[in-house]
């Protein structure tokens, strides 16, 4: 049983037996926002391309066109996973650009703050526009 | 002490010799800044088909303009950069091409995908118009 073992030394050092098993460190929080960038990026990938190739034919279409396309309940959907998962990723990617480069605490937690707001309205907003469409006489 | 902590702090970039893994990676971070700025257009986009179809044709107007369409495709670049980079990020973070070795090649077949599946998009995009 070496992962007995293991667990048991560390339990022995500075560390409480929670504290191990939650597996944080002393800022008590994990890394849950570089997870949900990779899981957000691998998401996207198809989501992205389906986007891309899918509107890149819609060049020069009239306004209906348009609209019967998000008629579909699929196409409806993807886009607006596409928009939600899409909108996470810029957030989070923003966050860190913020977080490297704005050295002024205070300026900083702003900054992301105020991204963190707009992406949400932009994107719950872009979320109800593709209902409008798909849901419209 | 104060003197001390005047000394020369990382990333000090001037010391490096250029490289093209140094210039892929910067890269990565414009794009995805490029990519807030298309994210304004696409809103603008579906908010305008949600809208109506006098506010749609306006954004239709403005992307068949000669700004707009360099706006686009400075877009669908950026896109299909930083996707492709994203998926060199994701095959590094499991352990694949992360040699130096790996890193130049995988970087060269990455540039390669970016721009093919760019002119690829137009293409679909033009024999459609």
């Amino acid at each position: 049983m070496a992962g007995h073992m293991v667990s048991g030394k560390v339990e022995r050092g500075v560390l409480h037996p929670l504290a191990v098993a939650r597996g944080l460190g002393a800022s008590h929080t994990g890394t849950e926002h570089w997870w949900l960038q990779r899981l957000t990026s691998i998401a996207l990938v198809p989501l992205t391309l389906w986007f891309v190739f899918t509107v890149a034919q819609f060049a020069g279409a009239p306004y209906g066109a348009i609209v019967l396309w998000l008629k579909s309940p699929l196409n409806a959907g993807l886009l607006i996973l596409f928009v939600a998962i899409g909108f996470h990723h810029a957030a989070a990617g923003l966050e860190v650009i913020f977080e490297d480069y704005i050295h002024h605490k205070p300026a900083k937690l702003t900054a992301i703050l105020i991204q963190k707001f707009f992406f949400l309205v932009l994107g719950v907003v872009c979320v109800v526009s593709v209902l409008m469409v798909a849901l419209g006489r | 002490m104060a003197h001390a902590t005047n000394r020369p702090l990382s990333p000090h970039l001037s010391i490096y010799k250029l490289q093209v893994s140094m210039i892929l990676s910067g890269l990565h971070r414009i794009t995805g800044f490029g990519l807030l700025l298309g994210t304004l257009l696409f809103a603008w986009w579906i908010i305008a088909a949600a809208v109506g179809p006098r506010a749609f044709l306006t954004v239709q107007h403005f992307i068949g303009s000669p700004i707009g369409l360099l706006f686009l495709f400075g877009w669908t670049f950026c896109l299909m950069y930083h996707l492709c980079n994203g998926v060199r990020h994701l095959l590094w973070d499991i352990g694949i091409g992360i040699e130096i070795e790996g890193i130049k090649l995988g970087g060269w077949i990455m540039v390669g995908c970016a721009v093919g599946l760019t002119v690829l998009a137009w293409i679909v995009g033009i024999a459609s118009w």
